[in-house]
């Protein structure tokens, strides 16, 4: 049957067969672009992943050759209930394909479910959560940009390679944190690094010092911090007034963006390092995308990794599209469609969508710049290492999602 | 051991924060008999408006130190006179459902314009780097946080329970009619002490704002603690308010060097143990 | 001082009769919902805050109680069913026993602490005991931190009622929210409610006559906290997660503002305010945090110059009791 299909799809849109005729001609799509507008989530997506939807609209030139492609954006204020009731309402009235960024892995999760009762497809950006490849995976969906796994290991293995070899953490007390302190730990261990202990913080932490005087006394040569948003932020600025990167040691965060290091300033986040799987100078491509970005950017700022996902993942899915010669309005089978075609794009380059839904491609490991190596503004990154695709994400073998079984 | 002794200092370091915070709510409550759930938002205020001096018209961390409280406590005098005080006569409780709407509008504005991720605000030059005290690296900007907190909660101690101006107050307290027969204006002394309450809470903010990111929530989970801190220690007393705001402050962190883990919630369960054993909170008169 | 509840046209003649016409409209209206093209699931979820609101309204309106932390209700039910159905695999009257009884279970513990002070301290106290509860839930394992319970199986109800199906669930919904409402509007009208009221107006004085209001005061508060808790146990079905949204304290802060929009101590103000509450938040939600303004300037409004809330006034002007 798949045979089948990619055979006729090879041909030109006139041999279709008459079957495929009555969804052949259908050339609408409509975009939602869920993510959080207004909260913490916002700066790393947000208004910004709607721009970058529609950048991606634009670029794939379909509309040149008569698709009708609208985006609609909503806010799901970090609560599930929120991002379900739109989700829902997206599918069941306004007919929405499909669902793009959706940060903050609690409400990834809810709307990977709807999407997946629906029919839908989804295309997650924003969210960290490899549950969405894992336990939770579905045929919907696709996660696009990065994952916990992605930041421990890129973080973990190549900061220990690079002579980072004991460990201290800082661990959010909750799933998230505990996961990427697992996935860490094991990285460093693997690679012949020793964990030399950790304290757990409760989440929302306002005052850091004395979990960093723990840290700073256990004489680690590496401290990770393995919690997110404001927490990061202030653990990093408390480190700094403690004077624990001007005393040799290292500060890893395991999740953080350029937005981030931006709102703290290269003062403070100076020697931090950390993985994404995106940053705008990295090449001539990604600064052209960049530069337009910027430009078309209410406060002006760069595209993080979460925005660029928006769009490339995007891109490919117009791919898959123009493919099937129209939109069938069947995610499954425009999701397989992706999974077939090879992913290919200037913001991530030459890649693949596994069986369980998750992108491959490099991830890097970055170290933010003294404010004296920086050229101007947003020249915040330097390239420590490159993690290859194959070692970016989780193996296939150690996948837990149960669509690998069949 | 050595550790113990860095934890404990660490931890009068929030307890500053507390005993301010709750220092103001107390202020407010004597006089006002409301609960002021704006307190929090009007924290975030102080840290925002030092930010605003700084980067708008230059203006540094020491002015703002003043300047900050004034200026809040001037928008918190026209909160009252404009919305508070239609509530005189009514439910405590509206004070408090007032006063909720009132913060979730503050943070709402400022989490529109800003964002959550918050903005930088650097120690001042002059309490820059640190000191090593033996057993602990000790920042001078915290240790100054300590040292000035304090010496603000007990100014305001005297203020009002040992100057004319803070006996006239708590004569307003107890029997308004009466000392509006003194010839005393009442409703410009609940202002003014609404003012006061307010100023104390920016003070906070400004204190923090180097600390911690200036951010619009920044005061939306600590008012929350503050509250379980006022439960424990009852509003009966300034001195009170105080003393239990550092307790707590170290208290909260001896746990985090004990069981990390519990650390944000410990607050609140000493506020049930205190609640089971001493309703009425541990300086408070029954009610 | 005056007391945070109208009460004056409790002795309206035919209060009771007014109140069963009131009802028979709301309930008639209710029925046809799937037949009018609205969607749904907001009904549903609305019919969720109302009973929600409802049983905060029983303990503000009718007991004087002003609970800050009425969310924890809602989510410990929450979870509770949502654990029950997707890892114990039990059946969804049963998922909604167990949630709503962990709810009882938490209003007598809860109660039993909270009751010690009254008034502003009440307040205090109870949204302090919801924040610790919030930092539990964000802890423990089978709450999934901020991940939260997903995926959740509807089921069938008794083996029959497919809850897959929307008009089903809306009726499954729409019944349970009628069984939460008449039991509340049962409870104001029995002597135990009269009680209460008596209890609001003038404790020193319930005391005096023999009342151990204490006890009154608490059996009030087990029993607002279970109807919180069935509230938190059915929206699972609708929204087929449980989160930490449920028990966050600005949930509690919405069910206050839902029962003050549609007039504390009114019987169907709650209802009322729950749907106005989330219709806007359906249709501002593309305003991001000018929700959380918007909702700030009503709590104002309310407070200043609207007391009596929109039932309230209406009740006034007809000179009923609604």
């Amino acid at each position: 049957m798949k045979n089948k299909i990619s055979a006729l799809l090879l041909g030109t849109a006139l041999a279709l067969c008459a079957g495929n005729m009555a969804f052949a001609q259908d050339k609408t799509v409509k975009i939602g672009a869920l993510s959080d507008q207004s909260g913490l989530y916002a700066d790393l997506g947000g208004p910004g992943s709607t721009l970058a939807a529609q950048m991606a609209v634009e670029d794939s030139g379909l509309t040149a050759k008569g698709w009708k492609i609208d985006i609609v954006s909503g806010d799901h204020l970090n609560k599930p209930d929120v991002g379900v009731n739109i989700a829902r309402q997206w599918f069941d009235v306004d007919k929405v394909d499909v669902i793009v960024d959706v940060p903050n892995s609690g409400v990834a999760l809810a709307v990977n479910n709807v999407v997946k009762e629906k029919n839908g497809v989804f295309l997650d950006s924003g969210a960290g959560t490899s549950d969405l490849t894992n336990a939770q995976c579905s045929p919907n969906t696709i996660h696009w940009t990065y994952d916990t796994y992605t930041l421990a290991h890129g973080t973990g293995s190549a900061l220990t390679k690079a002579g980072g070899d004991s460990w201290f953490f800082l661990t959010a007390d909750y799933a998230f944190g505990a996961a990427l302190e697992r996935d860490t730990r094991a990285a460093v261990e693997a690679g012949g690094g020793k964990i030399l202990g950790g304290v757990k913080h409760p989440l929302g932490t306002s005052d850091f010092s004395s979990f960093l005087l723990q840290a700073q006394a256990s004489k680690a040569k590496v401290i990770g911090l393995a919690n997110a948003g404001a927490d990061t932020t202030t653990s990093i600025k408390q480190a700094a007034e403690f004077g624990i990167t001007s005393g040799g040691q290292k500060l890893a965060a395991l999740l953080l963006f350029i937005t981030d290091v931006h709102s703290l300033g290269l003062n403070t986040a100076q020697g931090l390092n950390f993985t994404e799987t995106f940053y705008w100078d990295l090449n001539d491509q990604d600064r052209a995308f960049a530069k337009r970005f910027q430009e078309r950017m209410k406060n002006h700022s760069m595209p993080t990794m979460v925005h660029a996902g928006v769009y490339s993942s995007l891109l490919h899915y117009f791919k898959a599209l123009e493919a099937l010669g129209g939109n069938p309005h069947d995610g499954i089978k425009v999701v397989a469609k992706m999974k077939e075609l090879p992913t290919d794009d200037p913001l991530f380059g030459k890649g693949s969508i596994e069986p369980n839904g998750r992108t491959i491609h490099p991830a890097y490991l970055f170290e933010v710049k003294k404010p004296s190596e920086s050229k101007g503004p947003w020249d915040y990154y330097k390239l420590i290492a490159t993690i290859p695709a194959d070692e970016a994400f989780t193996p296939l073998d150690k996948s837990s999602c149960p669509l690998l079984k069949k | 051991m050595q550790a113990l002794y860095a934890q404990l200092l660490v931890g009068l370091i929030n307890g500053s924060f507390y005993a301010l915070l709750s220092l103001g709510l107390a202020v407010i409550f004597g006089m006002l008999n409301i609960i002021n759930f704006a307190h929090g938002a009007l924290y975030m205020m102080g840290a925002f408006c030092a930010y605003f001096l700084l980067n708008l018209l230059n203006i540094g961390y020491w002015p703002a130190l003043i300047l900050a409280p004034i200026a809040v406590g001037i928008f918190g005098m026209i909160l009252e006179r404009t919305m508070l005080q239609w509530l005189s006569g009514l439910d405590h409780l509206y004070g408090l459902l007032l006063t909720f709407g009132m913060a979730l509008i503050i943070q709402g504005v400022f989490q529109n314009y800003f964002g959550s991720s918050g903005l930088p605000y650097s120690i001042p030059d002059a309490l820059k780097g640190g000191m090593n005290l033996g057993f602990m690296y000790l920042p001078i900007y915290r240790g100054w946080v300590v040292i000035f907190s304090l010496v603000v909660c007990l100014a305001t101690w005297y203020l009002i329970e040992r100057t004319r101006l803070g006996a006239n107050l708590r004569a307003a307290t107890e029997n308004p009619t009466l000392v509006r027969a003194f010839g005393i204006n009442v409703p410009r002394m609940i202002t003014l002490t609404y003012g006061l309450g307010v100023g104390l809470a920016a003070l906070a903010g400004v204190l923090s704002a180097p600390i911690n990111q200036v951010r619009p929530l920044m005061g939306a989970d600590l008012i929350i603690v503050v509250f379980a801190v006022v439960v424990i220690g009852g509003m009966g007393s300034i001195m009170g308010s105080i003393v239990t705001g550092f307790a707590l402050g170290v208290i909260e962190g001896l746990t985090k060097y004990f069981y990390p883990e519990a650390s944000n919630t410990v607050v609140f369960v000493l506020m049930v143990l205190v609640l089971l054993v001493k309703p009425s909170g541990l300086t408070g008169r029954a009610n | 001082m005056t007391a945070l509840t109208d009460d004056t046209l409790a002795a309206a003649p035919h209060a009771i009769r007014d109140e069963m016409i009131a009802f028979g409209i709301m309930t008639a209206l209710l029925l046809i919902v799937p037949f009018t093209g609205v969607y749904p699931f907001f009904v549903m979820q609305a019919l969720c805050f109302a009973l929600l609101a409802c049983s905060f309204n029983l303990l503000i309106g009718y007991g004087g109680l002003l609970s800050f932390g009425h969310a924890m209700f809602l989510g410990t039910a929450g979870y509770v069913s949502a654990h029950a159905l997707k890892v114990w695999g039990l059946t969804p009257e049963l998922a909604i026993l167990a949630g709503t009884a962990a709810a009882a279970g938490l209003g007598v513990i809860t109660g039993l602490i909270a009751i010690r002070r009254q008034g502003i301290y009440f307040a205090m106290i109870t949204l302090a005991l919801s924040q610790l509860l919030y930092f539990i839930y964000l802890q423990t394992p089978f709450t999934h931190g901020e991940d939260g319970i997903q995926g959740i199986p509807q089921g069938r109800l008794f083996g029959l009622l497919n809850l897959s199906n929307p008009t089903v669930l809306y009726y499954v919904i729409l019944a349970g929210f009628l069984i939460g409402f008449l039991l509340i509007f049962r409870t104001i009208n029995s002597p135990f409610g009269e009680v209460l009221k008596a209890i609001r107006e003038n404790e020193q004085r319930a005391i005096s006559l023999g009342y151990k209001t204490d006890q009154y005061k608490l059996l009030a508060f087990i029993l607002s906290g279970t109807l919180a808790g069935f509230a938190g146990a059915l929206k699972v079905f609708v929204a087929q997660n449980a989160s930490l949204t449920d028990v966050h304290w600005s949930m509690s802060g919405e069910i206050v503002l839902m029962t003050l929009v549609g007039g504390l101590g009114t019987i169907f103000g709650p209802v009322v305010g729950a749907f106005v509450i989330t219709a806007m938040q359906q249709y501002l939600a593309g305003y991001g945090q000018w929700v959380t303004v918007i909702q700030g300037v009503i709590f104002v409004a309310c407070v200043l110059a609207f007391r009596r809330g929109i039932i309230g006034e209406i009740a006034h002007l007809l000179r009923r009791s609604l």
